[in-house]
């Protein structure tokens, strides 16, 4: 009877699938395979490459760039991008001396409490606040940055393609054949991102916009890698110990298991019979 | 199970001796995972993975509870709290990558353990019962790692709240009432997190209640083995501690480090992206995907696209989903060949492997987006999950010949077994 039954279900649930894969071959017979602008004409699967010191299972960071990186966050990405789950005090690890922190931080401006008489207040910095909110009155959204090289595809090499991605012109046949991917008032072409046009200007669109302090020259693709490499740490300020301690832990695991593995033949060489 | 050769416990000191009497605690353990409980010697390596499903159950309790004394449940500081984990808690990194990592381990091991199960007959009598409470365990384990991905409040896991909740409202008349008594609203909110924070805690005593109950009824017919065959005698077993003991360690220890490597070197290969950007009910992502070990019934949900007679496609999905789960609890029914592994099974075995390629290639289209060509082909690959289950499976138990099986798991050991001549 359950037998009956379940062969019953079974067909039943067939037959409904068949319906719908008839119904929908006729429909992609009509349509053909769907096709979008981004699939056709964006760049997000081949990512130009950027290695990065903190890459592979032993990867450090490179603090002389993370410094570079963190001028160029503030000296051009602070306008607009937020950098919330920072605080002041975890620059320390890019290689500023605690003074030097102090210093980053008092140049800020911080709405908080004031612990007197209760009111919000803007105050200056400490090195124990976090990077405060940016507020941002033009066309888009621009995203915190703090978690960026984790929350999209491809990570650092993507925000270093993003950044050096913007292309003047869109092709032709794009235009033709996506007219709705014409690029609009505002907005600006970039293969890189998701659906080819981005409200944010090319933000590293000349050379020199920072000035170094260890007196590299700032060239639009060393800014872009920098400052990508200075968000692979904003999002991963862990990564050092976590590679460290990995490298240790799985060490001491190999020679435990190779220890269990010998017991366990000892234990079983009577036991085998082949 | 115990066998009239299984040796007995005894206290080698005063003190356990004195506890013995009072509370046979020791014994039981003993009797459990220990020098009592004799196991068939023939077992392979797809017998190692129960051990280390258990193992990864302990991993999750023990990181949950230490990353549930940091984390929020509150919808405005979920996101961030989960980021001072990372960030500020001591080692609060590796509680929470080795939880996430854990959960993707956890259903690795207990799919090699379902499978392993399906290839063996395990379910067929007289262990059914261990089958059921391990289907019941299975599902409490995908309500719990649901719920558990949705505590960051990043945006899959809101929008996974919203979709999930948003299957039962495919029910006919008390459908949408009964999603706004789950969500405590009309969408994913403060009511929702708190929920599945109490109810992520929750459960995971539960499933280790459940596991109790299974390796429980485990013991009365005792654990099968790769011939299928019964323990005939004292020369077929051996005990659990150390025989077994020591082969489940050093797959441990060979689990933890293709673990570690996850969680130190690759921590965010199995999720995704769109999970550290944080909760956003006006911008619905591109692609809504579950975490990996959900692909295959997520994609059986999105293969019914047309409604069918006087069913709704969205309702005839999730009904499809759930029935592909709950056709296991039948399984020891539906599969009535006497002969339990598919050694000596070679209709069956074939049949297996067939289903082995349409869960990887279901769990392929389950990442996929959910458009054509993917959509046809998931449609033919959930055709033939259930066909396996419902239709094969009755029709080969009943018209397959099997191969001839051997006396005794002694002599698939050693080429002959001393009993047999008897």
């Amino acid at each position: 009877m359950i037998r009956l039954i379940s062969i019953f279900v079974g067909l039943f649930f067939t037959v409904a699938l068949a319906w719908s894969l008839t119904l929908d071959s006729i429909q992609l017979g009509k349509d053909g395979l769907p096709k979008t602008a981004a699939k056709e004409f964006g760049k997000a699967h081949e990512l130009k490459t950027l290695k990065l010191a903190s890459d592979g299972p032993f990867g450090k960071y490179d603090k002389a760039q993370l410094k570079r990186g963190f001028e160029v966050y503030s000296g051009v990405c602070a306008s607009c991008h937020s950098l919330k789950q920072v605080a002041y005090r975890d620059l320390v690890h890019v290689g500023f001396t605690p003074a030097e922190v102090k210093d980053i931080a008092a140049k800020a401006t911080i709405n908080a409490k004031d612990p007197l008489s209760g009111e919000m207040k803007d105050r200056p910095g400490t090195p124990a606040d976090h990077f405060p909110p940016v507020v941002y009155a033009g066309n888009g959204t621009p995203p915190d940055l703090s978690l960026i090289t984790k929350a999209r595809h491809g990570g650092a090499a993507y925000v270093y393609s993003l950044l050096t991605g913007y292309e003047a012109t869109q092709p032709a046949k794009l235009i033709k054949e996506f007219p709705d991917s014409k690029t609009g008032e505002g907005m600006h072409y970039n293969p890189y991102f998701a659906n080819l046009n981005i409200a944010m200007p090319p933000p590293l669109a000349t050379d020199g916009l920072v000035t170094y302090s260890d007196g590299t020259k700032a060239t639009k693709d060393q800014m872009a890698q920098d400052v990508a490499a200075f968000l692979v740490w904003a999002a991963e300020p862990e990564l050092e110990q976590r590679h460290q301690t990995g490298t240790w832990w799985v060490v001491f695991m190999l020679f435990v298991t190779v220890l269990g593995y010998m017991s366990y033949r000892n234990i079983w060489a009577e036991k085998k019979g082949h | 199970m115990s066998f009239p050769w299984s040796k007995e416990y005894k206290p080698s000191h005063p003190l356990m001796t004195w506890l013995d009497e009072k509370l046979p605690l020791p014994r039981l353990v003993y009797n459990a995972v220990g020098g009592g409980y004799e196991v068939p010697r023939n077992l392979n390596y797809f017998w190692n993975f129960g051990f280390l499903a258990g193992f990864c159950l302990v991993i999750q309790i023990v990181t949950g509870v230490i990353l549930a004394m940091h984390y929020s449940g509150e919808t405005s500081v979920a996101f961030n709290s989960t980021e001072h984990i990372m960030r500020d808690v001591n080692w609060g990194w590796m509680l929470r990558y080795g939880h996430a990592n854990g959960a993707a381990a956890f259903f690795a091991v207990v799919y090699m353990h379902i499978f392993r199960g399906f290839y063996y007959g395990s379910y067929k009598a007289p262990r059914e019962m261990i089958w059921l409470l391990g289907v019941v365990i299975f599902l409490l384990m995908m309500a719990t790692a649901f719920m558990g991905y949705v505590l960051p409040w990043g945006q899959m896991s809101y929008w996974a709240a919203q979709v999930i909740t948003g299957l039962f409202s495919a029910i006919p008349l008390v459908g949408d009432p009964l999603k706004e008594w789950l969500l405590g609203g009309f969408a994913p909110g403060n009511a929702t997190l708190n929920r599945f924070f109490s109810l992520h805690f929750l459960l995971p005593f539960v499933i280790l209640g459940v596991v109790i109950l299974h390796i429980w009824s485990l013991h009365i017919p005792g654990s099968s083995n790769p011939t299928g065959v019964e323990v005939k005698s004292e020369s077929d077993t051996v005990p659990f501690h150390p025989y077994y003991t020591a082969k489940d360690g050093w797959t441990v220890g060979l689990f933890m480090i293709i673990y570690s490597l996850f969680v130190f070197f690759m921590p965010n290969a199995l999720g995704h992206p769109d999970n550290y950007i944080p909760a956003n009910p006006m911008q619905t992502p591109a692609h809504i995907v579950p975490e990996w070990y959900f692909w295959p019934f997520y994609a059986i949900l999105r293969s019914f696209t047309q409604n069918f007679l006087f069913f709704e496609a969205k309702l005839l999905g999730v009904m499809a989903m759930f029935a592909a789960i709950l056709v296991w609890f039948f399984l020891p029914w539906l599969d009535r060949s006497p002969v339990r592994s598919a050694t000596y099974r070679p209709l069956y075995r074939k049949f297996f492997w067939l289903l082995v390629a349409d869960v990887l290639v279901l769990g392929y289209l389950g990442g996929a987006p959910a458009e054509q060509p993917y959509v046809l082909i998931s449609q033919l690959a959930t055709m033939y999950y259930f066909l396996h289950f419902l239709v094969i499976v009755p029709i080969v138990s009943s018209i397959e010949r099997p191969d001839p099986l051997p006396f005794s798991i002694t002599e698939s050991v050693l080429g002959s077994d001393g009993a047999a001549k008897l």
